[in-house]
This record gives structure tokens, C-alpha cells and sequence, in this order.
């Protein structure tokens, strides 16, 4: 009783008199800074590789700086303008000093913007921009005499679209709508709606393929779990065997066997079940793009769904069994409900490949066979849209984690094993 | 001895998996209606095999097997109606505790309230009447194994089997669960097969205890019978702490038999068990507790000296080691009591016991 009294009230102390909460957090601080280093090079990887680069996305996405740099007089005076009367001497002075004090790439970055907005504006930027230099006031008079659309208001009415820092003129035009000059959001016109038609197959094929991919390789997975190591190795490896030849490879063999002179449309016609003039159209189409794509993904669905099998215990049929289930009835009943955590996952994870899939459709899809992701690479690589690109990716991003959500709700993401 | 009222029956079983080994050689076994019939022997003897033939998991290679008189061999386990506990138990884990015990009422359409009923009963025989909502993986190894119990019996079967029920709890629990069985076993007048490696278990529990070895019943008898008179080297080793030493019989006179020990360090006199006649070898076979110090000489026809080489003292007897006839492994079970002697390591003394109770029998490896 006598020990210590400074201790009941005051800070708990250490022997040599240091309060006990400091000493801890002296002998914490090396653990917690060797945990840091541990956890340093994956956090690095992690923003480089993840964080940075969908940052970058999201940014580019809505991202209309560019041409407000390129052209800040010009809006500054299109802010002025009623919008009905003639374009004034003012506005044209405005544009003529952003062109000649921009430099030269930026002016055709901008104008390939401006193009997006209203198509005509690149080449009137082009050619107006080539005889800036011998241009002398009054400006009106000489950008007319250099292209006489300047006439025509809609290209300064389309200035409207672009005159904000930020953007969702991109996300409009990924699900074929767009801003009129009101920055109001209208439908595109018939001819040049493409990318709903596209949004809606991409997530019919995604889930044909999961569905497919499902119905294949359980059985495959069950056979996997079950048979004798001998066997269900070299089963395993006929499994990987696709992980380790190049995906060109396997698509051209795909080719060989599936297009109108192929493999099967031969073998059909020699057999006599179809006529020669009735091959069936298996490739470059739809049909092409499911079948394909079912074939690469097998392997995302099997593995998740035998390393689920592949623990539960056998003895659990057999007690089914034995209790008087038949082994029908105990499938049903016992196993199957304990292999959901491992279709979640892997359904998931073919759901998740597909949707973003891109190659297979390029080479195989033909014109009724396309996805998404051939559109945000064609914007990437062709047209150089990033925008558009990255709004497409984005919503790409978008509809994955929603379907995650969904998945999350109904089965739960902690019932998820990836093996 | 086939009966009437033997409700098992196995005829002439021989197993084997690989078509080069048999796992079980010539199994002839007759389990009575009410018994409580344990397999017991090391691993890998062949219990389990002989119990998944008869819940009809494993076909028989040659033989049949009798259910009440019924071959069974091509019956498929779920119309077999035999209950069974697994070694690991096999509760379905995404089923509650009592969707667990109500799944082979289900299976048999039994209706929503009888099924209830009887789901409740079966949890109030085994303590667990407030664990119907866990899940099994929320229950401890003891409450698993009850689970597992209540399961087997719930639709009322005339056998269960248990293949290493209580394999994997500890020793307190074990011992709590083997009577709680036992109980069970005789309330509900079951025939019960139960299989196990723990020779204390089997001794505990069983009408009979079968004892495997090498695909091989080696006896099948009640717990006394096989720990005092065990037919075999095996057996004598195996269930119960042994003496012995080997040896040639000299001379043969009734069921008492001479053998001198290997070596020419002695000459015992023995039962005749399980040994052929003069000149055949022997192994002699003697319980520690069955062995005198310090007897009145000439009392015993065993007499012989003993050097005390180690005490373990172990409250109600020392065990004690000590070298007799050149073995230097023969334990003696002292009681601790007033009257007997009290010896320190290094004594030399007289130990002596009786030709009854030291067995000659087959020659061990
Ligand atoms: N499914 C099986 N396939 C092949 N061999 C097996 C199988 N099950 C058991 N065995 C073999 O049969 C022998 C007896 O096994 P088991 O009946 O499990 O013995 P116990 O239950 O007495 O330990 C062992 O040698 C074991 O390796
Ligand atoms: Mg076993």
C-alpha cells in the first residue's frame, strides 16, 4: 500500500521515473519505422503504377485548359458578345493577338479541340493562322478575306461549348450526347450516335462470356479438385497451357478454325450438316468476339473456383450421403452452396477482363463485334481524342466498381477468394 | 459364431485400393444388435477402410457384407441408414447447427414441425438445446463433436459408426466425451462401431474391442478377456504395458511350458497360449503389475534377481526398472503402500511372479 503514491493520481512512471506512455512510444517508434520502410516500396509501386496514372485519367477527362491558355482574349471578348449581332471588330482583334502571340503547336492542339466542338473549325483555324503574319487591321475585314466562314456565326456561337476550365463534354459525347451552344445537353444526331449501341454490347458480351466462362469450368474445376493428383495435374497444366502460348497465337488459331474456310465450316460441310453456300459465320462478328474471349478467360474462372473446391473436404459429400442425401441431392445441397464464394470471385474477375477487353475483339470482332475498348483504343491511337478516351475509361472505371458494389451487396466481397 | 440377433456381419472381406496390396485380408466379424464394437489398432491398419465398406463408400474387393441379413453390397450409402460420425466431424459449415441436424430429416421428407422436434431433442441429448442458430465454425472442438453425434442419430438409425470421434480434443474433454457416448450408446440401446487407436478409449468404452493389425484381426474379445489373456505377441503388446522376452521352449508338460530365454540367461516357466511344441521359439508375455518383489522364496516358480536400475515415483506406485535376465527394460509397478519394500536405484532383490500369469506365446517378429 505504501509503494509508489505518486502513481495513483500522476502519469504512470517506468522505473527510472520516464512516464510509461513516452518509453512506449520511444521503443514503438523503431517497429513502426521498420514497418514503414517494409511498406514503402509496394506503396510506391502502388501510386506510380496506380494512383498517378488514374489520377491522370480522371484529371484528362475533364480537362479543357488548353485552349482557354491558347485563346484567353478571345473569350474574354465572346463573353462580351450578345450572341446575335455580327461578330464585332473587338472579338476579331482578340482572336488575332491570341493566334499571333500563341505558339505554333498549341494553336493546332487547340484547334483539334475546337474541332470536337464543331467540326470545321481545325482546317479555318489552319488556314486563318498561315496568313496571321501579313494581317493588318481592320482585323474583320482580313480573317474574312482569309477564309469567309468567319461569316458564318456558329463558329463563334460554338466558342460557348469550350469557354469553362472544365469539362463533362467529354462523358456527353461517350454516351452520344453532346452540348449545344448553350452548353444545354442534347442528344447527338442519328448519324453520328456510335458508343451507346457499343456501352450496351460491351456489358451483353462481358456477361455472355462470364456465363459462359461459368458453365465451362466448374465442371473443369470440380474434375480439377477431385480426381487423383496424377491426373488432375496433368489437367491443370492443359489448363495453364493457354497462360503460356501468346495470345496472337491462340487468336490466329481461332481463326484457322472458326472463319468460313476454317477447320469446322470444313469438317461440317464434309459431314453433310450444312451445305457448302450455308457456312456458318463464326468470326469476325459477334459470335467470334464471345467465342474467343470465353476460350482466353476459361482459366480466370477455373482457378478461383478450384481453389475453393479444393478445400472443402470430401468427407463433407460423404456425410451428406450417408445421412441419407443422394449424391445428386448432396451436390446440390453441400457442395455447390460452398463453391459461391469461389464463383463470386471469379466471375468478377472474367466480369472485370472483359468489360475492358480490347485485342481480341480488334482482330476477331469484324464490325458487329467490337467493344468499348477498341474505342478508347482507336481515341488513343487514331484520332489522339484523350479526352474522350479518358472519359471513356472512366466510366469504364465506373461501371466495374458498381458491378463490384452489386457484388459486394449480394454476396459479400469478404466471401471472395482468389485462391 | 453367426446369430440371430447380430445386426453387422462381415463375410470373407478382403480390400485392397491398388490391386497390389490388400488393406484388409480376410475380415470375418459379427457385430451383435445393442453391441458397442471398437476397431482398435495402429494407423493404418485398415479401420477406417473396413468402416467406409460398411457406410458403402468403398466397395468391398471380395466377401460380402450383412446388414440385418441383408447383403449390402451394392446398396448405395444413402439408403444404407447408417448413422456415422467423421473424424474431422463433417458439419456443413454454411448450414446453422440445426440446419445441420435437420438435413437428413429433410432428405427423408420428414414435415417442417416433426423435423423441429426431433432437431430439439437430439440437441438436448447433447447439452447444445441454445447452439441451434451458430454456425459450426462458431462452436469449440467439444461442442463440434456433440454437433457431430446429435447428427448421426438424429434420424433414428440402429448403427452409427465413429471413425476417431474424439481424435481431436484434449485429454479432459476426451475422457468427458467417451462417457457421454457411452451414455448415449445405452440409452438408445445403439449399436454402435467405433473405431479408434487409443487402447485406453477402447478399454473404456466397448462391449468388444477388435483388434487390427496388418489388415488382420488379431483378437476380438471384451476388454478383460483381451488384457489379461491376449492370444497373440501382438496384442499382449499392444493393449496394456508388457514384459517379455524371447525365447525356445525346452519343455512341455500340460499348458505349462519351460522356455529358456535367448542367451542362456535363465529358464521361465510359463502358460502355454500360443506356441508350438519343444524347440519352437516363444515370446513370453508378463503384466508389470503382476511381478512380486522380495517374495518368500519358494513361493513362485519365477524367482529370479533383479538389479533396481531406475524409480519413477508416480503417487499410488513406483514404477520401477529394473535388469532381470540380461533385459534391462523390465518394469515392475510397486504399490505405494506400508508393506512393501522400499528400494533405492543400484538394490539388487529378489523378483518372482506365477506361471499363469506369464503367457507363452507366438514368436514376435
Ligand atoms: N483411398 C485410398 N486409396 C489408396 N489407399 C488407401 C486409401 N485409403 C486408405 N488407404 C491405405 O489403406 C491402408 C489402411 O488405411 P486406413 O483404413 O485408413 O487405416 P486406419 O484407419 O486403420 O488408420 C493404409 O495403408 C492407407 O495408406
Ligand atoms: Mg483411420
Amino acid at each position: 500500500m505504501s509503494t509508489a503514491p505518486a502513481t495513483i493520481d500522476g502519469p504512470l512512471l517506468t522505473a527510472d521515473g520516464v512516464p510509461l506512455k513516452a518509453s512506449l512510444e520511444k521503443s514503438l517508434r523503431r517497429s513502426k519505422l521498420r514497418a514503414l520502410l517494409l511498406v514503402a516500396p509496394p506503396l510506391l509501386f502502388l501510386i506510380f503504377l496506380f494512383v498517378i496514372p488514374i489520377g491522370n485519367m480522371l484529371t484528362r477527362s475533364v480537362d479543357d485548359k488548353l485552349i482557354n491558355n491558347v485563346l484567353p482574349q478571345t473569350f474574354e471578348a465572346f463573353e462580351a458578345w450578345d450572341k446575335e449581332s455580327e461578330p464585332s471588330e473587338a472579338m476579331f482583334e482578340a482572336l488575332y493577338n491570341d493566334l499571333k502571340s500563341a505558339e505554333k503547336t498549341d494553336i493546332g492542339k487547340a484547334s483539334v479541340r475546337m474541332n470536337y466542338a464543331l467540326p470545321g473549325w481545325r482546317s479555318l483555324v489552319k488556314r486563318t493562322a498561315r496568313k496571321i503574319k501579313k494581317m493588318e487591321p481592320p482585323y474583320k475585314e482580313a480573317f474574312v478575306k482569309a477564309d469567309d466562314r468567319w461569316l458564318d456565326n456558329t463558329y463563334w456561337l460554338s466558342l460557348g461549348i469550350m469557354k469553362d476550365k472544365r469539362t463533362l463534354g467529354y462523358y456527353w459525347n461517350a454516351i452520344d450526347r453532346t452540348y449545344d451552344f448553350d452548353k444545354n445537353v442534347i442528344h447527338q444526331p442519328d448519324e453520328r450516335k456510335v458508343y451507346n449501341l457499343l456501352w450496351w454490347r460491351t456489358i451483353l458480351v462481358s456477361i455472355l462470356v462470364t456465363i459462359a466462362c461459368l458453365i465451362l469450368a466448374y465442371p473443369v474445376a470440380y474434375l480439377l479438385a477431385t480426381l487423383p493428383m496424377r491426373i488432375s495435374n496433368l489437367l491443370m497444366i492443359c489448363v495453364l497451357m493457354p497462360f503460356w502460348t501468346s495470345l496472337l497465337v491462340r487468336i490466329v488459331a481461332w481463326m484457322i478454325m472458326l472463319q468460313q474456310n476454317g477447320v469446322v465450316n470444313d469438317t461440317l460441310v464434309a459431314a453433310g450438316i450444312i451445305s457448302d453456300d450455308n457456312r456458318l459465320a463464326m468470326m469476325y462478328n459477334f459470335n467470334g468476339t464471345i467465342i474467343v474471349m470465353t476460350q482466353i478467360l476459361l482459366p480466370f474462372m477455373i482457378l478461383p473456383i478450384y481453389s475453393v473446391m479444393k478445400t472443402i473436404p470430401p468427407s463433407l459429400m460423404k456425410a451428406a450421403q450417408n445421412l441419407g442425401a443422394t449424391p445428386t441431392l448432396a451436390f446440390i445441397r453441400v457442395y455447390m452452396p460452398q463453391t459461391i464464394p469461389g464463383i463470386g470471385a471469379g466471375c468478377i474477375l472474367v466480369f472485370i477482363v472483359a468489360i475492358g477487353y480490347y485485342i481480341t475483339p480488334e482482330l476477331v470482332g469484324g464490325k458487329d463485334g467490337r467493344l468499348i475498348g477498341n474505342m478508347v483504343a482507336y481515341h488513343m491511337q487514331r484520332s489522339l481524342n484523350w479526352g474522350l478516351a479518358a472519359a471513356m475509361g472512366t466510366i469504364l472505371l465506373g461501371v466495374i466498381l458498381l458491378f463490384y458494389w452489386v457484388y459486394d451487396k449480394i454476396i459479400g466481397i469478404d466471401n471472395m477468394k482468389m485462391g | 459364431m453367426p446369430s440371430e440377433n447380430s445386426l453387422v456381419r462381415f463375410v470373407d472381406i478382403q480390400k485392397s485400393y491398388d490391386g497390389d496390396a490388400l488393406v484388409v485380408k480376410n475380415l470375418n466379424l459379427d457385430v451383435a444388435k445393442g453391441e458397442f464394437l471398437t476397431m482398435l489398432g495402429p494407423s493404418g491398419s485398415g479401420k477406417t477402410t473396413c468402416l467406409m465398406m460398411l457406410a458403402g463408400f468403398e466397395p468391398a474387393t471380395h466377401g460380402e457384407i450383412f446388414l440385418n441379413e441383408h447383403p449390402i453390397n451394392r446398396v448405395p450409402p444413402h439408403k444404407r441408414g447408417i448413422g456415422m460420425v467423421f473424424q474431422n466431424y463433417a458439419l456443413f459449415p454454411h448450414m446453422t447447427v440445426a440446419e445441420n441436424l435437420a438435413f437428413p430429416l429433410e432428405v427423408r421428407n420428414i414435415d417442417k414441425s416433426e423435423r423441429e422436434q426431433r432437431v430439439n431433442r437430439a440437441l438436448d441429448m447433447v447439452q447444445l438445446g441454445a447452439f441451434g442458430d451458430r454456425r459450426p465454425a462458431q462452436l469449440s472442438g467439444g461442442q463440434a463433436q456433440r454437433v457431430a453425434v446429435a447428427r448421426s442419430l438424429v434420424f433414428d438409425p440402429d448403427l452409427v459408426l465413429m471413425d476417431e470421434p474424439l481424435g481431436a480434443l484434449d485429454k479432459n474433454l476426451r475422457e468427458q466425451m467417451q462417457y457421454e457416448i457411452k451414455h448415449i450408446h445405452e440409452n438408445l440401446g445403439l449399436t454402435v462401431v467405433y473405431v479408434t487407436h487409443d487402447q485406453s478409449e477402447a478399454l473404456t468404452m466397448s462391449n468388444r474391442i477388435a483388434v487390427f493389425d496388418d489388415g488382420i484381426i488379431q483378437q476380438c474379445d471384451p476388454p478383460p478377456v483381451l488384457y489379461e489373456e491376449p492370444n497373440n505377441a501382438f496384442v499382449a503388446g499392444f493393449i496394456g504395458e508388457n514384459n517379455r522376452f524371447v525365447g525356445k521352449v525346452v519343455e512341455e508338460d500340460g499348458d505349462v511350458v519351460k522356455v529358456e530365454v535367448d542367451n542362456n540367461v535363465g529358464t521361465v516357466i510359463a502358460k502355454k497360449v500360443n506356441v508350438g511344441g519343444i524347440g519352437s521359439r516363444s515370446t513370453l508375455s508378463l503384466r508389470p503389475e503382476r511381478v512380486t518383489v522380495n517374495p518368500e522364496p519358494g513361493s513362485l516358480p519365477n524367482i529370479f534377481s533383479g538389479l533396481a536400475e531406475e524409480l519413477i515415483y508416480l503417487g499410488d506406485h513406483i514404477r520401477t526398472r529394473f535388469t532381470v535376465l540380461g533385459h534391462d527394460d523390465f518394469i515392475v509397478k510397486i504399490p505405494n503402500s506400508a508393506v512393501h519394500a522400499h528400494l533405492k536405484e543400484g538394490d539388487t532383490v529378489n523378483i518372482g511372479w506365477n506361471a499363469e500369469d506369464c503367457r507363452a506365446l507366438d514368436p514376435s517378429d
